[in-house]
C-alpha cells in the first residue's frame, strides 16, 4: 500500500520532472532553472485550482464536467475588478470586497448550474456549455472593453515571491490543495462524491443523499474558478474576454493526467500539481525548441488524447 | 407514410414565430435580397448541426466541431485553390481521422467529451499552422455556387431544403441510417444482432466528418477566406441546433429536418437580436438563453403529455 | 437420475435443428448449466420450466449463441451457427430499439434487408408476420416503437421473431412472450405457434402460465439446479406432478422457521410498515417477498425503500437500510477498500465538524468482521479482493452497522455458498429477534422458510399471503405460476 510508485500520481510526477529538465537543458544551458522553476509554479497554480474543482466534478462519474469555468472565471473577475475599481477606502477593505464577491459569484454560477442540470434534467455538460454563455454575455456586458486595473496590493501579491522564493500564488495554491486533500480523504463529503462517482445507483441505496452532494460539488468547482478568475486578472493587470479560455481543456487535463479516473470515483490532489506542471513544462519545452503556437496545440491534444486512451478504457462512456 | 412527426412541431413553430418577427421588425427583409441576407449564414451552421446530430445520435457529444470546421476553412482557403490534389487529399484525410476518432472511442470505450475536447486543441493547432494568420482565398468555384444568384429563391434556402433532404435521406430513410440510429437507441441489440458496434461508430464519425467539412467549404464560399478562429462558436451553435431541432441528448432520437430547422432558426434569431438593436454584448448570451428556454419549454410539454 | 421417455421416438422422426450434447456453463464457480444433453428437433413445441436459478436462460443463451458453452457442445443441423440454424430469440430483456419505427427494427435484425426498395420488403415481411400471428392487430409497420403500447412492443418482438428472411425462423425461443399481453392476444400467439411446429418449425416456449405451456408444448423439460430433472410428452405431465418436479421434494417436509414460532410479533394490526402493493410488517418481523424472479419484488423493494430515504438529507439515524443482491449493480463501491465499503451507510454517525474519525471507523469495522465473520486479514483490503459470500457480507454488515429499524434485502444470497448462508440467516435472527424488521426478497426456497410472513408476487401483484406453516414450497410454487387454464 505505501509503495509510492503505485500511487496514481507517481508517473505524472515522473513526467513532470522529466519534462522540466528537459527544458532546463535546453534553455541556455541551464541556466534559468529557478527561473523555469518559479514560472511553472506561478503558471501551474492556476491550473492547480481550476483543476482542483474540476475533479470532484469529474469524480463524480461519467457526464459530470463543468464546462462554464472560463466563463465564470471571466465573469467573477470582471464584476470582482470592476467592484474594486469603484471603491474608495482602505486597501485591506477593497481586496475584501472583491475577494468575497468573486467567491459570491462562483457560488451563484454554481448553484444555477446545478439547478439547470436538475430542473431541465439535461446532461451536466450541456447545462453548464449554455449556461456559460449567459456568463460569457454578462461579462461582456459588465465589461464593455474597459480593461480596469487591480488594486496595486493585489497586483503585488500575485507577482510577489514573499517566502522561501516561492510565487505567493503556489502558497495559495498549495493551502487550497491541502484543504481539497481533506476533503477528499478525511471528511464524509469526500467519501460520497467518490461514492456517487463509482456507482450512484448504489450510493443512492446506501444512503447517500446524491443530489446535495452533486450540487455542493458544483457549487465548489465554481467558486474554485470564480477564485482562480479573480487571482488571473490581479496577475496579469486585468480582467480579459478570454482569460479563461485554455483553461476548461486544462482543467479536465490536468485531472486526467494527475492520475484520477474519469470513469469516476477516484481522484487525488498530487497528481493535479504534476499534471499542471507537466503541462507547463511541456509547452515552454515546445517553445524553446522554437515551435510556434500551431504545433503547441496540436502536441497538447495528441498528448491528452494519448493519456486518456491509455489510462482509461473500459466502462467509462456517458 | 407518417405525418409531419411530432418531434418537428415545436421547431417549425419556433421559426415561423421568429420569421413573423423578424419581418414585423423589418419589412424590407421581406424580399429575395433582403431573405438571402437572413439565411446566407444558415448553410454552413445547418451542415455542421447536421453534423453534431450523428454524432448526438450515437449518444457522443463532439465538442470540437468548430474547431474541425475552422480547419476545413483553413485548407479550403490556404491549400483548395493553389494545389488542389493536396487540398483534396486533407480534406479526405480529415474525415479518415474522425471515423478513426469514432473506432477509439468504441474501442476503449472512452467519454467523447474529453476526445473531441481534446481535439479540439489538435484540430486548432493544425488549422494554425496551415494558416498562421487570416487570409487565402476561396477556390472560385466555391464562391459561384455560394454566391449564384437563382430566379425566385435565394440560394441559402435552396441549399437548406438540399441539406435536409439529403440527411433526411441518409440518416432516416436509408439502411445504413438505420443502423446508425441503432447504436444510439439499443447498443445492445445492435452487438447482439452480430453487427460491429466499432465499425458502426467509425461510420457515424465519418459521416458526421463529411457534414462538417462540407460546412468548412461553405462558410469559405461565403467569407471568400479563412482563419483558424472562424467557425469556434460553431461547436455551441451545432449542439444547439441539434436541440431546437428536436433532437435528444441520448436514445438516438433525432430529426436532420428539425436540425436544419434549428440552424436556420439560430441563425434568424442572430438576425432579430439585432434587428432589437439588443447589444452585440448579448448576442452570445442570447443564444445560450434560447437554449435553456427551449429545454425548459421541452420538459413542460413533456410533462403536460405525461399527464393527460 | 434425468427421467427420459419419448425423446428417442421424436427424435427419430424428425431432423433436430440442435443439440446440446453434455453442455456446461460455469460462472466462476457457480454451475449454471450441468452437462445437459437435449435434442429439439424440428415440428415440436418445448415448454420449458423450473423456478428461479434453474438454469433455464442459461440453456436458452447456449443455444442463441450468446455463450459459449464451457464443456460439451452445441450443435445446429446443417449450419455452423445460431444465425445460419435459423434460430431467432425474445427474451425479456427487450431486443428492440425504442428510437426505430417497426419496419426498421427488423432491418437492424435482418441482414438482407438493405439497397434500393428495402423498406418495402421489410413492411410487407412484418406486416405479414403480424397479420397471420396476430389477426386483426392495429400496429403500423411505420410507428415509432417508443409510441406503441407495452404489449404491442411484445407482439412485434414476437413478429420479428417468427418473420421471413433470408434464413426462415425453424427455432424460436420464446422467454415469457405474453407476459405483456392480454388473454385474446395470447392465445392468438399460443394458435399460432402450433400452426407454426405444424408446418415444421420449432419452438421453445418459457412461461410461468401453466395453461400456456399445457396448450401449446408437445414435450416439456423440467429444469432444477442446472440440470434436466425431467422431460416427458406434455400428456403426460400432470399439475401436480410439475410442482414436484420443480420442487426439492425430498425436503418439502422441513418445519416452519421455529423463530417464528418462538416469538410473539403481536397481531396483524401492529404493522410498522405498508406499502402501496400490500406489504406489511410487524417490529421484529422477517417479511418474506417470493414469486418467480421479475414479478414486481424489486421494484417494490426499491420505492420502498427510495420513500424512506431523501436525495438531499444525509440521516445519521435512517429509517431503512438497503441490502443489494445484484452487487455489482447496487452495492459494491468496487475501488474502495473493505472498511470504506462497510462504512457508507453509517457515514453520518462516524463525522465530527464533517470530518470522519478513523479510529472510530476502524473499531466498527473491526466489530463487523468479527460478528459477521468477514474472513479477510485485513478491512483495509481492496473489496473486491474478498470472495463473492464475503462481500456479500459487508453490504449485510454496511446495513446493519446502521441504526436503521427496517432492513430491506433484495435477493441478497445470489451465488453465495450454503455455509455463508447460514451465518448470515442466523444474523439475521439475532437482529430482528432484538427489534429490527426485515423484508426479505428471495429467489431461493429455502431462505423463504426463515421468514415469518411470505407475500407471493405474480405479475407485479401479491398473489398470495402466507404465513406460519403455510410457508411451504408447495405453496409458494402454487402461487408463483398461473394454473388456472381459462387465463391462457
Amino acid at each position: 500500500m505505501t509503495m509510492i510508485h503505485k500511487a496514481p500520481w507517481f508517473w505524472a510526477w515522473v513526467a513532470a520532472i522529466a519534462a522540466f529538465c528537459a527544458t532546463w537543458s535546453l534553455s541556455a544551458g541551464g541556466a534559468g532553472g529557478t527561473a523555469l522553476a518559479v514560472a511553472a509554479l506561478t503558471f501551474g497554480s492556476f491550473s492547480v485550482m481550476t483543476g482542483l474543482g474540476q475533479m470532484l466534478v469529474i469524480t463524480m462519474g461519467p457526464g459530470n464536467t463543468d464546462l462554464s469555468i472560463p466563463a465564470t472565471m471571466t465573469l467573477a473577475a470582471t464584476l470582482s475588478l470592476k467592484l474594486m475599481g469603484g471603491m474608495t477606502g482602505s486597501a485591506g477593505l477593497i481586496v475584501l470586497a472583491g475577494l468575497v464577491s468573486a467567491l459570491a459569484i462562483g457560488a451563484g454560477v454554481g448553484v444555477a448550474n446545478f439547478a439547470l442540470i436538475r430542473l431541465l434534467r439535461i446532461p451536466p455538460i450541456i447545462a453548464t456549455l449554455s449556461a456559460s454563455f449567459l456568463y460569457q454575455s454578462l461579462a461582456i456586458w459588465s465589461n464593455r472593453g474597459l480593461r480596469i486595473k487591480p488594486p496595486q496590493v493585489l497586483a503585488d501579491f500575485t507577482t510577489g515571491r514573499a517566502l522561501l522564493g516561492i510565487p505567493n500564488l503556489a502558497w495559495v495554491a498549495l493551502i487550497i490543495s491541502f484543504g481539497f486533500w481533506v476533503l477528499l480523504n478525511q471528511s464524509g463529503f469526500g467519501r460520497r462524491i467518490s461514492a456517487i462517482g463509482q456507482n450512484p445507483r448504489a450510493a443512492r441505496l446506501a444512503g447517500v443523499p446524491t443530489a446535495r452532494v452533486s450540487a455542493t460539488t458544483y457549487v465548489i468547482c465554481a467558486i474554485m474558478a470564480g477564485l482562480t478568475g479573480f487571482l488571473l486578472a490581479c496577475f496579469s493587470g486585468g480582467a480579459a474576454l478570454n482569460m479563461g479560455a485554455e483553461f476548461l481543456l486544462m482543467s479536465i487535463a490536468v485531472t486526467v493526467i494527475g492520475g484520477s479516473s474519469i470513469a469516476g470515483g477516484n481522484s487525488n490532489v498530487p497528481g493535479i500539481w504534476a499534471g499542471a506542471l507537466f503541462m507547463y513544462l511541456i509547452v515552454s519545452m515546445l517553445n524553446s525548441y522554437g515551435l510556434g503556437a500551431g504545433v503547441r496545440l496540436l502536441s497538447t491534444g495528441i498528448i491528452i488524447i494519448a493519456i486518456v486512451a491509455a489510462a482509461s478504457g473500459r466502462k467509462a462512456r456517458l | 407514410m407518417r405525418s409531419v412527426s411530432p418531434r418537428l412541431v415545436l421547431p417549425v413553430l419556433s421559426l415561423t414565430v421568429l420569421i413573423a418577427a423578424v419581418f414585423w421588425l423589418q419589412p424590407r427583409a421581406m424580399s429575395y435580397v433582403g431573405i438571402n441576407l437572413l439565411f446566407n449564414l444558415a448553410v454552413p451552421i445547418a451542415l455542421a448541426t447536421v453534423a453534431q446530430m450523428i454524432i448526438i445520435m450515437v449518444n457522443d457529444i463532439d465538442l470540437s466541431m468548430g474547431a474541425f470546421v475552422s480547419l476545413i476553412a483553413c485548407i479550403t482557403a490556404a491549400i483548395l485553390p493553389t494545389d488542389p490534389a493536396l487540398g483534396i487529399a486533407m480534406l479526405v484525410g480529415c474525415v479518415l481521422v474522425y471515423a478513426a476518432l469514432g473506432a477509439l472511442i468504441e474501442i476503449r470505450q472512452l467519454p467523447a467529451i474529453v476526445v473531441t475536447l481534446g481535439m479540439s486543441f489538435v484540430w486548432s493547432g493544425a488549422a494554425v499552422l496551415i494558416l498562421p494568420s487570416p487570409g487565402g482565398t476561396a477556390p472560385v468555384w466555391l464562391t459561384a455556387i455560394m454566391k449564384a444568384k437563382p430566379p425566385f429563391v435565394p440560394v441559402a434556402i435552396i441549399a437548406s431544403v438540399l441539406i435536409a433532404t439529403v440527411a433526411h435521406l441518409i440518416v432516416m430513410r436509408s439502411s445504413f441510417g438505420v443502423k446508425l440510429r441503432a447504436l444510439g437507441g439499443n447498443a445492445r441489440a445492435v452487438s447482439r444482432s452480430g453487427r460491429s458496434t466499432v465499425l458502426l461508430r467509425a461510420s457515424a464519425y465519418g459521416l458526421a466528418g463529411i457534414f462538417a467539412m462540407l460546412a468548412g467549404m461553405a462558410l469559405v464560399g461565403l467569407t471568400t477566406s479563412g482563419d483558424a478562429n472562424i467557425a469556434l462558436r460553431y461547436t455551441l451553435l451545432s449542439i444547439a441546433g441539434v436541440i431546437l431541432g428536436g433532437g435528444e441528448f441520448t436514445g438516438g432520437r433525432v430529426s436532420p429536418v428539425g436540425a436544419v430547422i434549428g440552424a436556420l432558426t439560430l441563425t434568424l434569431a442572430g438576425s432579430f437580436l439585432s434587428f432589437l438593436r439588443l447589444s452585440p454584448d448579448w448576442q452570445i448570451g442570447a443564444q445560450g438563453a434560447i437554449l435553456i428556454l427551449v429545454l425548459a419549454a421541452r420538459l413542460v410539454v413533456r410533462q403536460a403529455e405525461k399527464r393527460s | 437420475m434425468v427421467v427420459r421417455t419419448g425423446d428417442d421416438q421424436t427424435g427419430a422422426q424428425a431432423v433436430p435443428v440442435v443439440e446440446l450434447l453434455g453442455a456446461s456453463k460455469s460462472f466462476g464457480a457457480l454451475k449454471a448449466l450441468d452437462h445437459v444433453d437435449l435434442r429439439i428437433a424440428a415440428g415440436e413445441c418445448l415448454g420449458l420450466v423450473g423456478h428461479n436459478g434453474a438454469g433455464k436462460s442459461t440453456l436458452v443463451n447456449l443455444i442463441t449463441g450468446l455463450f459459449a458453452p464451457t464443456e460439451g457442445q452445441v450443435r445446429y443441423a446443417g449450419a455452423a451457427n445460431h444465425l445460419e440454424a435459423g434460430i431467432r430469440a425474445i427474451s425479456q430483456e427487450g431486443t428492440l430499439c425504442p428510437n426505430l419505427t417497426v419496419l426498421e427494427n427488423l432491418s437492424v435484425v435482418q441482414r438482407d434487408l438493405t439497397g434500393l426498395g428495402w423498406r418495402r420488403r421489410a413492411a410487407d415481411r412484418i406486416r405479414s408476420a403480424l397479420d397471420v400471428i396476430f389477426p386483426g392487430h392495429r400496429i403500423r409497420s411505420d410507428s415509432l416503437v417508443i409510441d406503441l403500447t407495452l404489449a404491442e412492443q411484445q407482439m412485434v418482438e414476437i413478429a420479428i421473431g417468427f418473420a421471413d428472411g433470408l434464413r426462415p425462423a425453424r427455432l424460436v425461443v420464446l422467454d415469457e412472450p405474453t407476459s405483456s399481453l392480454d388473454a385474446s392476444i395470447a392465445a392468438q400467439l399460443l394458435a399460432h405457434i402450433r400452426r407454426f411446429c405444424a408446418e415444421g418449425g420449432a419452438v421453445i416456449f418459457i412461461s410461468h402460465m401453466m395453461g400456456e405451456i399445457f396448450d401449446t408444448a408437445s414435450r416439456i423439460v423440467v429444469m432444477r439446479d442446472g440440470r434436466l430433472i425431467a422431460e416427458r410428452p406434455a400428456g403426460q405431465f400432470t399439475r401436480q406432478g410439475l410442482v414436484d418436479a420443480m420442487g426439492h421434494v425430498t425436503e418439502s417436509d422441513v418445519q416452519p422457521s421455529p423463530a417464528a414460532l418462538a416469538r410473539a410479533l403481536g397481531d396483524k394490526s401492529q404493522a410498522i410498515l405498508r406499502t402501496p402493493e400490500g406489504i406489511e410488517a410487524r417490529k421484529g418481523e422477517i417479511v418474506g417477498l417470493a414469486g418467480l424472479a421479475g414479478h414486481g419484488q424489486a421494484e417494490a423493494l426499491a420505492r420502498f425503500y427510495l420513500s424512506q430515504s431523501s436525495d438531499w438529507h444525509g440521516a445519521a439515524r435512517p429509517a431503512a437500510a438497503f441490502v443489494a443482491g445484484d452487487r455489482k449493480r447496487d452495492g459494491l463501491m468496487p475501488i474502495w477498500s473493505i472498511r470504506r465499503n462497510l462504512t457508507l451507510a453509517a457515514l453520518d454517525t462516524l463525522t465530527r465538524w464533517g470530518l470522519i474519525d478513523t479510529a472510530k471507523e476502524a473499531a466498527i469495522g473491526a466489530e463487523w468482521q468479527r460478528r459477521i465473520g468477514i474472513r479477510t486479514p485485513d478491512m483495509g483490503n481492496p473489496i473486491l479482493s474478498l470472495s463473492g459470500g464475503n462481500q456479500q457480507k459487508v453490504l449485510f454488515a454496511r446495513a446493519l452497522a446502521t441504526t436503521a429499524g427496517v432492513i430491506v434485502m433484495d435477493d441478497p444470497m445470489r451465488g453465495v455458498d450454503i455455509g455463508t448462508k447460514t451465518e448470515v440467516y442466523d444474523m439475521i435472527r439475532h437482529e430482528a429477534a432484538r427489534g429490527r424488521t426485515f423484508l426479505w426478497y428471495s429467489t431461493e426456497m429455502d431462505e423463504i422458510r426463515n421468514c415469518d410472513r411470505v407475500f407471493v408476487f405474480r405479475n407485479g401483484t401479491i398473489s398470495a399471503e402466507l404465513e406460519g406453516d403455510r410457508i411451504s414450497e408447495e405453496n409458494i410454487l402454487a402461487a408463483s405460476f398461473q394454473f388456472d387454464e381459462d387465463a391462457a
